[in-house]
This record gives C-alpha cells, structure tokens and sequence, in this order.
C-alpha cells in the first residue's frame, strides 16, 4: 500500500505511540483488503463504550492510547452501560459505575466528545453526502451510508479509534463507488408504517439477505418514510442481515446512481410482514419491562410519548432511551416533566443493549426489531415488538 | 515442510501447534483467565491455547474478541502465535494491539496438532519441524 510521507511517518512513531499503534491497525487491515492508500476522513464514532463489553483488558488497552494518543477528526462515543447521572435510580450497581466512568475518562483525554449514542446524526456529528468517514455502531453505519449517502465501512471499537487518533482509513469496501452498487432488487407490495413495522420490514429483508449471501438490497414500494422509521430499519437490518448500505427508490440519495440490480428479485407482501412480526412476539411472556429508544430516541418521537403519557400512571418500569443533548431539549420542552410525573424513566447515554441488565426482568415490550434480538440474545429476556401506542398502552395497564 | 502464506503481525514463534477446523470466538468463546476454549461444542472445548501456536480457519463473533486477545497477552494466557487460513478483522486488530505473530493463507490441513513449528510473522512463513 502506498503511503504519503505523512502516514509513514506516523507509522515510524514520529507523532508518538499511540499513533504508531492505530497506522499499524490501518495498514494491516489496508493489506488484507488489498487498499491501494489511505484516504482522509472528516467524522469517526466510536463502539465498545460500555464496561459491560469492553471489561478490564479493553479499559487497559484505551488507558494505554489515552497517554499520547489525540483524535484528529470530531469523534463521539456510542451509548455506555448506564445513565451518566441517573445511574443509581436505574439499579446500576456503584463497582460497575466507577469502571465505566474511567472508560469514559479513557476517551475524554484522547478528545473524544462523549456524547454516548448511537445516533450522532441527530446529536452533531452530521457528515454530508459523499464524505469519508469511520463509523462503527452498525445502525448507525448503515443510516450514514445509505439515508446521507456518505462513506463508510462497518468499523470495530478499536479500529474505529485508530481511525480518530490519524485521520485516515484505508481505501476500500464502501468507500469505492463499485462496491455500493445494488445488488438484490425488493419489491415491497405492502403498506409500511411506524417505526415497529419498519423494524419488522428490516428483519425479513435482514433474514433473506443473508439466506441470499448478499449485503446491499435494492428497495421499491415505499413511497415516504419519516427519519425515525428509517432509523429503526437501519437497525433492524443492519442487526439481522449484517447490511451496511441499502438503496431504497425515491427515499435514499444514490438509489438511481448505479445500474438497478435485476438478476435477483423477489417481493414482500403483507403475509411476510405478518409472520416476521410473530417470530418477534414470544407467546408465553410476562411483560415487566416497556423500553422506546433503540435506536436513542428522537425528540419527535419524545414529543409523541409525552402526549401519548399525560396524565397517565405506568404501572411497570418504563425507560425512553435517548441521547444526552436529545434528553436536555425534552427538559425545555417539559415534556421530561410529562414522562416523569407519569413514571416513566429516562436512561440517557445508555441503552438496552449495552447497560448491565441481563436476568433482571422476565419480558420487555419495544417497538424495535434491534432490541427484540438483543433482548432474547445477551439479556434472556422474552420479547414482544409492537407500535410505540401499543408499547404506552401495555405499561399503563 | 515450509509454507508459504501472507504476513499480517510480525515476530517470530517455534512452539506446539494446536489446530481446528472450527472458528474462534474469542469475546464468550475463549476464558483469558484460564487461556481454555468454553465454547460449548466446539472442536477444542476444555483445551488450553496458552504457550501453543494456534491453528484454525478464521475468526468470528464480535469485535470485543479483539480486546479479549489483549487481555490474554497481559494474563500471560495468550498463544504465542496465530495462523489462520483466512484472516478477518478480529483476528488481525487483536493480533495487532497484542503484538502477537500472526500469518494467513495457510492451508491449514498440513498441520498437525502435537507439531512443533515455526511461526515467522515478518516473512508469512510457517515451517513444520
């Protein structure tokens, strides 16, 4: 691979250890997938935040790149295992608070805004259309590829950091124009709507892609989509079929950029969508946990839990997961208050996924696809997917 | 025996091989307390890879199992090299921050667990002694 004086001489560790370290990681990745250079890159998010994941050898290792190692481009963080201020009353226990505070502490030294969520597109880390960038969190990854249009390949937690402390990645996979093409072409003769029916949408296409062995489908049939229904398909794709970039006709910026795919093809109807909805309902569940908010919830869809919520009492724990700067504009807003006096919780910076709760509730009510798989694969819980209405009804009742 | 393959970490290691057929996870799959394989099923269940030169087709799971390979390094847990038949991400961002010598395209099939070889990271050899 051919490096410009520059990089080699991160390489040589002329800009320190830590440096050093990340173009190694570049470099080596660069060589495996046959990268010619590396290209620059304008944003980079972070995965492996939360202490559940990352344990003490993932917290040794950023300790170590921590002692001379600074983010060259704006780099934010993907949800930690809990609520940064309001971990006590969620049931986070002190030992792992303290450990994931000194992950936290890790990043800030290395420049690294800690925003905690997995969507840096409502919250400030906004690339544009056709910009390189390193992303890791897979929601978020597919939602800047294919809803932006801008670059990127599914990044690791430390790769993705490598990325951050040189500014650079290696040039190949979704950063070239031939590998975005289309590939399987899905025709949707159903009618879509909400974020829990999109999820659903994300799993059958999900499954079949990766029946298929193909990665990028090429979508028609939807003729509008709000910002937090894609969200949820990005997740519930990117979850289940491993997709970093779809193309969905008249929605995403590329869909009539490269040849339409038509070697293979096959439709959706409204029976698919059915039966994809009942492989996430477990039958036998108790329901004693209702989140919203994977991915981080929106301050559109905060608004509509508020209304949906005033004047009503939950009767089981409730959590609206959701970024930091998104929970601050619910506060002015006072639809916190709303959700709060009704009993409803807020856990910011975290989410389902990542926060320490495995065995604690028996069945969780959401209206993502993502969290469903999640739900059932690290945390055991059983799982029921429905609308965001349905999920309030359930824990008022 | 020498074969040729494809470096991806540097250094050199002569130890024990141990080989599967199967993949390894080392986030959930590997104790890097112990340095033992816990997957429930697989080919080397119950067996250390601590010391050894660990032979297997290629990586899978999550990318946490990159951190997981650093850990057993600093445990003293680690196999002191890694051939693979085909390297994936994991692997070679593990072997990477581990600093532990690591060759692909290898036709892992040669190789006998027992078999003393030898590792050579900056060249993408493995010779069988």
């Amino acid at each position: 691979m051919k490096l410009t004086q520059e990089e080699q001489d991160m390489l040589d560790g002329k800009q320190g250890r830590a440096t050093q370290k990340s173009m190694e990681i570049l470099t080596t990745l660069g060589e495996i997938f046959d990268a010619e250079c590396m290209i620059k890159i304008y944003s980079v998010q972070i995965a492996g935040v939360s202490y559940a994941n990352l344990g003490e050898a993932g917290l040794e290792f950023l300790s170590e790149m921590a002692e001379d190692g600074k983010v060259k481009v704006l780099t934010t963080l993907n949800p930690a295992g809990m609520d940064r201020e309001n971990w006590q009353a969620l049931g986070i226990d002190e030992e792992f608070a303290i450990n994931q505070n000194r992950a936290i502490e890790a990043f800030t030294k290395m420049g690294i805004i800690t925003t905690c969520s997995c969507t840096p597109y409502l919250i400030g880390n906004l690339p544009h259309f056709g910009q390189h960038i390193a992303w890791a969190e897979s929601s978020a990854v597919c939602y800047s590829n294919s809803i932006i249009g801008a670059r990127t390949n599914r990044e690791g937690g430390p790769s993705a950091l490598a990325a951050a402390l040189t500014g650079k990645v290696p040039k190949y996979g979704y950063h070239l124009d031939e590998n975005r093409h289309g590939q399987v072409l899905i025709k949707i003769n159903a009618q879509v709507n909400g974020t829990d029916e999109f999820g659903v949408l994300g799993k059958f296409i999900g499954d079949k892609l990766v029946e298929l062995e193909k990665k990028i489908p090429y979508i028609t049939g939807i003729p509008s989509a709000t910002v937090e229904e894609l969200k949820s398909f990005c997740a519930s794709v990117a979850t289940y079929g491993g997709t970093a970039l779809f193309h969905m006709k008249g929605i995403t910026p590329e869909y009539d950029k490269y040849p339409k795919p038509s070697d293979i093809v096959f439709e959706i109807n409204q029976d698919n969508l059915d039966k994809t909805r009942a492989e996430l309902i477990d039958n036998d569940i108790i329901i004693d946990f209702v989140s919203i908010g994977c991915p981080h919830a929106s301050i559109h869809e905060i608004a509509n839990i508020a209304k949906l919520l005033e004047g009503k009492k939950v009767k089981k724990e409730f959590w609206i997961t959701t970024a930091r700067p998104t929970k601050r504009i619910a506060d002015e807003a006072g639809y916190s208050k709303i959700i709060e006096d009704a009993g409803a919780k807020f856990a910011a910076d975290t989410c389902c996924v990542v926060a320490p709760i495995k065995g604690r509730f028996k069945g969780i009510m959401v209206d993502s696809a993502k969290a469903c798989y999640y739900g059932r694969a690290k945390n055991k819980f059983k799982v029921k997917i429905g609308t965001i209405e349905a999920c309030i009804e359930e824990a008022t009742k | 025996m020498k074969l040729e393959g494809r470096k991806i970490y540097k250094g050199t290691a002569e130890a024990e091989a141990i080989v599967t057929k199967d993949g390894i996870s080392f986030f959930g799959g590997v104790d890097p307390d112990t340095g033992k394989v816990v997957e429930v099923g697989h080919e080397l269940e119950g067996q250390s890879i601590t010391g050894k030169i660990l032979v297997f087709p290629s990586g899978k799971g999550s990318t946490v199992g990159s951190y997981t390979m650093y850990r057993m390094k600093k445990n003293n847990t680690a196999p002191v090299a890694i051939v693979n038949k085909q390297i994936d991400t994991i692997i070679a961002v593990g072997c990477i921050i581990s600093e532990i010598p690591c060759v692909d395209k290898i036709d892992i099939g040669n190789i006998k667990t027992g078999q003393t070889i030898i590792v050579n990271g900056s060249e993408g050899t493995v010779e069988i002694k």
